[in-house]
This record gives structure tokens, C-alpha cells and sequence, in this order.
């Protein structure tokens, strides 16, 4: 779709873009994603090591709690930070009285706040892989360091890291496919990346094209992020294995204090903190806030998310069967294809689906066959979010499903079957028992995504059809942050199912 | 040289190790026997200093190694390893694996000790693959090249075969046997089959549930065991009962056993005795007779199950030519030189 931009006349805008937009775009992008990758290599490898290796004072807790952050979108947490740290909130309050009133607050600018933001809610994917290489090989590596004459420091740069890098290199390119995709984070701190100058391309300048070729360098850049985690993850499955190392490094008492401090410092600025905020205000903006549109917005979303689950739940159910029991070329590469979506900015595809979309509904209402029946306009209906959705998530739900699908191995499919089990009966009796909880895994998580997603709902909402997160994204662009707490509360809260999820299954 | 005494260890519970003490002279070949769980894994890792021991000393070459308040850090013992699944590193080829526990020296030294180290154990073609490019003996091999090549004053192998199939096992047990020896390298093997450690170790300790029952050579394990579980695990035989009746003979269901008895028992004292299959030998003229219950060959013997008349069941090991059906009596002596003998409770 965005290919086809290329040959499109963009009018007299496209000069602009390439003079003005571009360059900028291109630099804050570049930067952003380069400052989001090392502060989650950062966080997250440290994280990691010494969850996996270490033993120190709350290591359980913070197993599964440093996960905390992914439950909170970026533009939750900006919002939460922004007010906390902004002139008028209490820490620049508090520096003032104590330094006096001249003198100067640090300040990261609108650079410095996304990479931080966005750093802190994607450092966990860099942590749950890195701490999976960690536990199976970490102590075991630093023991081979030691027993080849190194000291443990020596052995963790020259043995562990080496050693962990593709799991590394995978868990930060998925951060920095996620950091490209964000949207509500820039836009909140007003700092031009690839996504916030396609909506602007889009809702300023109404000028489509120029989105679509915004679009198109967006996504030559998502695809380099995908190779590299493409690439380093299958090399990390081969090396893949073994059995969680019991063995856990003893420490000096002031040694593990310090962990527990760097471990409970970061959950609290990336996790309590905000949260807390949240919370406190969503309470004194209760009374004030919360009406019968609430009811609405809560039912918008509830709509959206739903009905997105059930079909993209269907069509990954439909696509695992396909590549089941018609494998062939095709099917796999249809499979992969349709996977790839979920690498693919929510702006990109808002655009890229609304173009042909709507090019069809003028066809159609010019057809003969429809004319005069009304108009149809299938760009302002559901078709269009759907389509995205249905593109961005599809990898959410098929991933689960697949796998729970690889587990019903034939023999089995044989056994039941010399049993006088067939056809329908098969399905009922055999697969959907055993895909139950994948099933419910799959709608899980794509309704929490879609209850969390801001550009696509944004931008190609039925109109009129505001949901919390559209709510939280009008509120604090204008920078009524209590008032946002309430939608934002709703968010994070259905957002912590999928963590819990995740927590469970890697106990 | 290695010597260990009155080591204790534990985890957060249960004593892991309990009192062990051991001696293990210079250039000898030691190996740890027992159980999976029995402790002989974190008997290695205290002595390679991964663990912190709460009771007793470790030392080599008279270099007090640890104790309740001293704790030479591993990467300062001088203490090679081979771990249980080789561990090697699989960002580094054979050669740069090998190489990395020369760290510290020139490059180019290093890399020309590490071929020379390899060519040792047969792999200087293989000197460039990487470690999913090797098969598990090749891996094995690597391992120990990495370990040898500091020169250790302790070389420790952690169940070193159980990842080889059977044939291999026996070929590299010899080949390692042979190397240890040319270097002059004391080492300490933990062992889960008896069949392995007899051909490889000088010295055999049984360690079970975190203490070392008998510490010494292969022989006396099998044929002087000082505790039943020892004489049990060590090889196959079964228990007789029978009563003392002279410092050098047995009453037993199937007669008089005569042999030598390490302990002085009197007369009268009932006993159990060990017949190992080679001490009940297949004699076709002896009036003692006992039944076929079961077979099994083995190539140059077979080793028989047998039922006396009186109920007794022994295991006779016999030459393979003497191929006698199942059901069918055959005639037996009972031949031990010496005589291994527990007062029964």
C-alpha cells in the first residue's frame, strides 16, 4: 500500500515535507531509537543478571514485578512523569524552595523525556529474554571464567554478556521496533518523530500521499529493527537450552542491599510512582469526572477491544489450522506475511488502509449497482480500524494459538480417530480442549492491545467514537493530567492481565 | 596432591557432606562413586572453590585451599574443570575456547599452546569448528584440552562419560587415563558407574548421602568392602546368611565357605556373606547342584541366575561355552579366596 505513494501525486507538499519534516523526522527518530535501545540494554541486561544470578533481599518480588512497566503505555507514563517533574508540579516546587527560585532546574527536553519514557514502560522485553539466557547459562559461564583463572567481573564481560548477546541483540530489537511504533509518547512531549509527522502530515496538511511516503521510510526503518531481532533470534533459539542453573552467586551484605535499592528504584519510577499518581488523582477527579460519558468511553473501548479480539481471535485460529493441514509454501509464507504486521507502526497502517478503503467506497457508490441506495462510506465505519487491527495484532493472537496447535500432535489426531472420533466430533473432543487456554490467552491479549492502542483508533475511529485511550490522549495534549488519571487507571489496570499472564507462565 | 579432611557442607538444610576426608597423592587418579544426589557434585564444586565449606580444609600441594574462615577464590586455585555438560563456549571455536584459560599471556603464545594442547587430545583438525560443530566426544575432548591447559596442581572431572554412548566411553576413558599420566596430573573424577571409575582411577571413594564410605583402591573396593552399600554398588552378588564357626570358615545353607576374614568375629556370630558371581564357580562333577532360573550372555561368559535346593539364589559368572538350558540343574563350587562377611542385626 504505502509502495504505491511512491508514484502518487503529492502536490505542492511534498517539497515541504522533504525540506522541513524530514530531516527532522529522520534525526529525532534516529535519536530516539538509538537513546530508547541502549537505555533498555541497559536496564534490562542489568535487570536481568542480577534477577537470574544474584540472591538478594525481594529477588522473588522483583522476578516477576520489574515485568510491571510493560502493563503501562508510554503515553500513560509520560503523562504521570510530565506532571510530576513539569514548573508547576511538586519536584520543580521543592527545588525551588530549597535552591531559590533562580536557580535552574535540570532539564532532559523533549529528547531526553521520550528516550526515558519510552526506556522505562519497553526495558522488560529486553529483561524477560536476557533473563532466560541468564538463568539457564549465566552462573554456569562465570564459573567457567573463574575455573580459567578470570575474576568474576572479567568472566561477566568476557563469558556472560558475549554469550547472551542474541538474546540480547533480540530483546532490544523488539524494544526498538516498539520505541519506532510509538506514538502517544512523542506526541505528549511534542517531540516530531516518523509517527507524529504522518498524523500531522495527515491532520494538518490533509494531505494523504504525503503520509503514505512518511509511512514508507518508517517502515524500511522497522524493517531493518525486524532483521536484526529476526536474525539474532533464531540464532539464540540454536543455542537455546538447558535447565535453569540452581546455583545463585552469594553476595556481600552491602552488595545485595544495592541491588535491591537499583531493582527498587527503577520499579518505582517506571511502575510505582506513575501509578500511585495515577491513582491519587483519579480519586480527587472522581466526583468531578466521572458521569455517564465515562459509561460511554468505557463501552466504546470495551466494543473496539472485543470485537477486535473475536475477529483477529477467528482469523488466527483459521491461519494455524490452514498452515496445519494444508502446509505448502504458500500457506507458510501467507502465515508469515500475515504475521509481520504487528512490526508495522499503527500510523503506517491507519494510512495504508484507509487509502484503498476508501478509493473502493467511491468506487462502489459510483457503481451502478449501488447508486442511489444511499451513500456508502466504508472509510467512517469499523472496516477500516478492524483492517488495521486486524494487520497489527494478528502476530498477538497467532503466536499462542500455533504453538497449543504444534502440542495436538498427529498420533494424537490418529489415536482418536482409530477410537471412531472424526470430523467435527475431532475438533470438539481433541483440538479446542487442548486449544482452550491458548484461545483464551489470544482474545486476552488482543483486547488489552487494542484497549491500549492510540494511533489507529485515532486516527481512523467511526466518528464521534472516543475511547479511553482517545480520552487520554485529548486531555493531556492539553495538559489536564488529573483528569486524564481516570481513563489512564482503566488502561493500566486491564493492561496488568497480560503481565500476570506472562508472570505466571515464566515461574 | 590433594587432601581433604573432615569436610562439611550444606545448603540451606540438609548436611550435603558430612566428614569427608580423602588423600589423593601426587599423579594418581582419584575418583568420586555414587548415586545421583549423593553429594559428589558439590564435593567438586567446594574443592574447585564454587561453594564456601562450613567444616574442615581443602588443600593441594600444602596450599590450604579452604576452610571454616578461608576461602581461596576459584580463579586463584588453580584448579582445572571439566563440567558434567562440557561447558564449553559457543561464541568460541575449539581453539579460542581452549586458549581462553591462557588468558593473560601473549596472543600469539596462547593460540600456539592451545593447537599444541589440542593436537594432545587428537583435534588439531577440528581446531577451527565451533562447539555445535563437534560431537559430544569431540566436545568432551575440547573440555579437557581447556582444563589441562594452564597445567593445573588438580584437574576435576565432573561425570565426564555420562553424555557418551558406551563404546566411546570405554575408548576415551583409556585415552584420558593415558594423557593424565603423561602430564603427571592429579585429578578427581565424580563417577556414577562402577565400571567406568575401575577402568580409569587409582583410588575409588563411595560417597553416599554426603559421606565417604571407603576410600581406596579399586581392588580392595571390590573385594574388601567395608560397608554393605559399598560391596552393593561396586558389583553384583548376592547376601547368604550364615554363622561364623572358625576365624577362617563360614557355615552356611550350601556348606562351609572357607577364606581368608579381615574381621575377627567369634565363632558363632551370625553373618551375612557376599558371594560375588566369580566366587561361585560352575564345576559339571560337584554334587552341590543349583537351578537355572535365568541367563544372561555376555559374550566371553554368561552370567547365570541360580536356585539351590534349599532356596538360596546366587549368581554365577561362567565361561560362554557352557550354554546350559533355563530349568535345568547344574553343578557349582563355592571358591572364595577371601571372604567378605557383615554381622547381621
Amino acid at each position: 500500500m504505502a509502495l504505491s505513494s511512491l508514484f502518487a501525486d503529492t502536490g505542492d507538499v511534498w517539497p515541504h515535507l522533504l525540506q522541513y519534516v524530514l530531516p527532522e523526522a529522520l534525526g529525532n527518530t534516529l535519536l530516539l531509537a538509538s537513546g530508547v535501545a541502549l537505555l533498555t540494554m541497559l536496564l534490562g541486561v542489568s535487570l536481568a543478571w542480577f534477577v537470574a544470578t544474584c540472591e538478594f533481599p525481594g529477588r522473588r518480588f522483583f522476578n516477576w514485578a520489574l515485568l510491571l512497566p510493560m502493563a503501562m503505555p508510554g503515553y500513560v507514563l509520560g503523562f504521570a512523569l510530565a506532571a510530576f517533574f513539569e514548573y508547576t508540579g511538586p519536584v520543580q516546587g521543592t527545588w525551588r524552595r530549597l535552591f531559590g527560585d533562580s536557580a535552574p532546574f535540570p532539564d532532559v527536553g523533549a529528547a531526553g523525556a521520550s528516550i526515558l519514557t519510552l526506556g522505562l514502560v519497553l526495558y522488560p522485553y529486553v529483561y524477560l529474554i536476557t533473563r532466560q539466557a541468564f538463568a539457564t547459562q549465566g552462573v554456569r559461564a562465570l564459573e567457567v571464567a573463574q575455573s580459567c583463572g578470570l575474576s568474576p567481573w572479567r568472566g561477566f564481560r568476557r563469558v556472560a554478556l558475549p554469550m547472551a548477546r542474541p538474546w540480547i541483540a533480540a530483546g532490544t530489537g523488539l524494544a526498538i521496533m516498539e520505541c519506532l511504533a510509538d506514538f502517544g509518547t512523542v506526541q505528549l512531549y511534542n517531540y516530531t518523530t516518523f509517527t507524529t509527522a504522518i498524523y500531522r502530515a495527515w491532520y494538518g496538511l490533509f494531505s494523504l500521499n504525503s503520509a503514505l511516503q512518511l509511512s514508507l521510510v518508517l517502515v524500511i526503518l522497522v524493517l531493518c529493527a525486524l532483521l536484526l531481532e529476526r536474525r539474532f533470534r533464531g540464532r539464540a533459539q540454536f543455542t537455546a537450552g538447558g535447565r535453569v542453573n540452581p546455583h545463585r552467586l552469594r553476595l556481600s551484605r552491602g552488595r545485595r542491599l544495592a541491588i535491591s535499592c537499583y531493582c527498587g528504584a527503577v520499579l518505582f519510577i517506571a511502575f510505582g510512582l506513575p501509578a500511585s499518581l495515577i491513582v491519587g488523582w483519579s480519586i480527587d477527579s472522581f466526583a468531578a469526572e466521572f458521569d455517564a460519558r465515562y459509561w460511554q468511553f468505557a463501552a466504546n473501548s470495551l466494543a473496539l477491544a472485543s470485537l477486535a479480539a473475536a475477529t483477529i481471535g477467528g482469523v488466527a485460529l483459521l491461519l494455524a489450522f490452514a498452515t496445519r493441514y494444508a502446509p505448502g509454501r504458500v500457506n507458510a509464507a501467507l502465515a508469515r506475511v500475515a504475521t509481520l504486521g504487528y512490526a508495522i507502526p499503527g500510523t503506517v497502517l491507519a494510512v495504508g488502509f484507509f487509502v484503498p478503503v476508501a478509493a473502493a467506497s467511491r468506487w462502489l457508490n459510483e457503481s451502478p449497482l449501488v447508486s442511489g441506495n444511499g451513500v456508502i462510506a466504508l472509510q467512517s465505519g469499523l472496516t477500516v480500524v478492524m483492517l488495521a487491527y486486524l494487520a497489527r495484532y494478528l502476530a498477538v493472537a497467532h503466536g499462542p494459538l500455533d504453538s497449543a496447535l504444534l502440542r495436538v500432535r498427529s498420533s494424537v489426531e490418529d489415536a482418536a480417530r482409530g477410537m471412531g472420533v472424526a470430523g467435527l466430533g475431532l475438533l470438539r473432543r481433541v483440538h479446542l480442549p487442548i486449544l482452550k487456554p491458548a484461545i483464551v490467552t489470544a482474545l486476552l491479549l488482543v483486547f488489552v492491545d487494542v484497549m491500549k492502542e492510540l494511533p489507529i483508533t485515532l486516527m481512523t475511529r467511526p466518528f464521534g467514537w472516543d475511547t479511553l485511550a482517545v480520552r487520554v490522549f485529548q486531555l493531556t495534549t492539553e495538559g489536564e493530567w488529573e483528569r486524564a488519571a481516570l481513563p489512564a487507571l482503566a488502561i493500566v489496570l486491564a493492561g496488568l492481565v497480560p503481565v500476570m499472564l506472562l508472570s505466571r507462565r515464566n515461574d | 596432591m590433594l587432601e581433604i579432611s573432615e569436610l562439611g557442607h550444606r545448603y540451606t538444610d540438609a548436611p550435603v557432606l558430612d566428614d569427608v576426608s580423602l588423600t589423593l597423592a601426587a599423579g594418581r587418579i582419584g575418583c568420586i562413586l555414587g548415586p545421583s544426589g549423593c553429594g559428589k557434585t558439590t564435593l567438586l564444586r567446594c574443592i574447585a572453590g564454587f561453594e564456601r565449606i562450613e567444616h574442615g580444609e581443602i588443600s593441594a600441594d600444602g596450599v590450604l585451599l579452604s576452610s571454616a574462615n578461608l576461602h581461596v577464590p576459584p580463579e586463584q586455585r588453580r584448579i582445572g574443570m571439566v563440567f558434567q555438560d562440557y561447558a564449553l563456549l559457543p561464541h568460541l571455536s575449539a581453539a579460542e575456547n581452549v586458549a581462553f584459560a591462557l588468558h593473560g599471556r601473549p596472543r600469539r603464545d596462547s593460540r600456539v599452546l592451545a593447537l599444541r594442547m589440542l593436537q594432545r587430545v587428537g583435534l588439531e583438525r577440528f581446531a577451527e569448528r565451533y562447539p555445535h560443530e563437534l560431537s559430544g566426544g569431540q566436545q568432551q575432548r575440547v573440555a579437557l584440552a581447556r582444563a589441562l591447559a594452564p597445567e593445573p596442581r588438580l584437574l576435576l572431572m565432573d561425570e565426564p562419560f555420562s553424555n557418551l554412548d558406551v563404546g566411546l566411553r570405554h575408548n576415551l576413558g583409556h585415552e584420558v587415563r593415558e594423557l593424565l599420566g603423561q602430564l603427571g596430573t592429579t585429578a578427581l573424577v565424580a563417577m556414577h558407574d562402577h565400571h567406568d571409575a575401575f577402568a580409569l582411577a587409582d583410588d575409588v571413594g563411595v560417597l553416599r548421602r554426603g559421606r565417604l564410605l571407603q576410600w581406596d583402591s579399586a581392588y580392595r573396593l571390590y573385594h574388601r568392602p567395608a560397608d554393605r552399600f559399598v560391596a552393593d554398588f561396586v558389583g553384583k552378588g548376592v547376601w547368604l546368611e550364615g554363622r561364623v564357626s572358625s576365624a577362617s570358615e563360614v557355615e552356611t545353607e550350601l556348606g562351609a565357605i572357607g577364606g581368608r576374614m579381615d574381621e575377627g568375629l567369634p565363632a558363632g556370630t551370625p553373618v551375612d556373606v557376599l558371594l560375588r558371581p566369580d566366587d561361585v564357580v560352575h564345576d559339571d562333577d560337584s554334587p552341590l547342584q543349583a537351578e537355572v532360573i535365568s541367563k544372561q550372555f555376555k559374550g566371553s561368559e554368561f552370567l547365570y541366575e541360580l536356585r539351590t535346593a534349599s532356596g538360596a539364589r546366587l549368581l554365577s559368572s561362567v565361561p560362554s561355552h557352557h550354554d546350559h538350558p533355563v530349568g535345568r540343574p547344574i553343578g557349582i563350587r563355592l571358591q572364595a579366596e577371601h571372604i567378605v562377611v557383615f554381622r547381621r542385626d
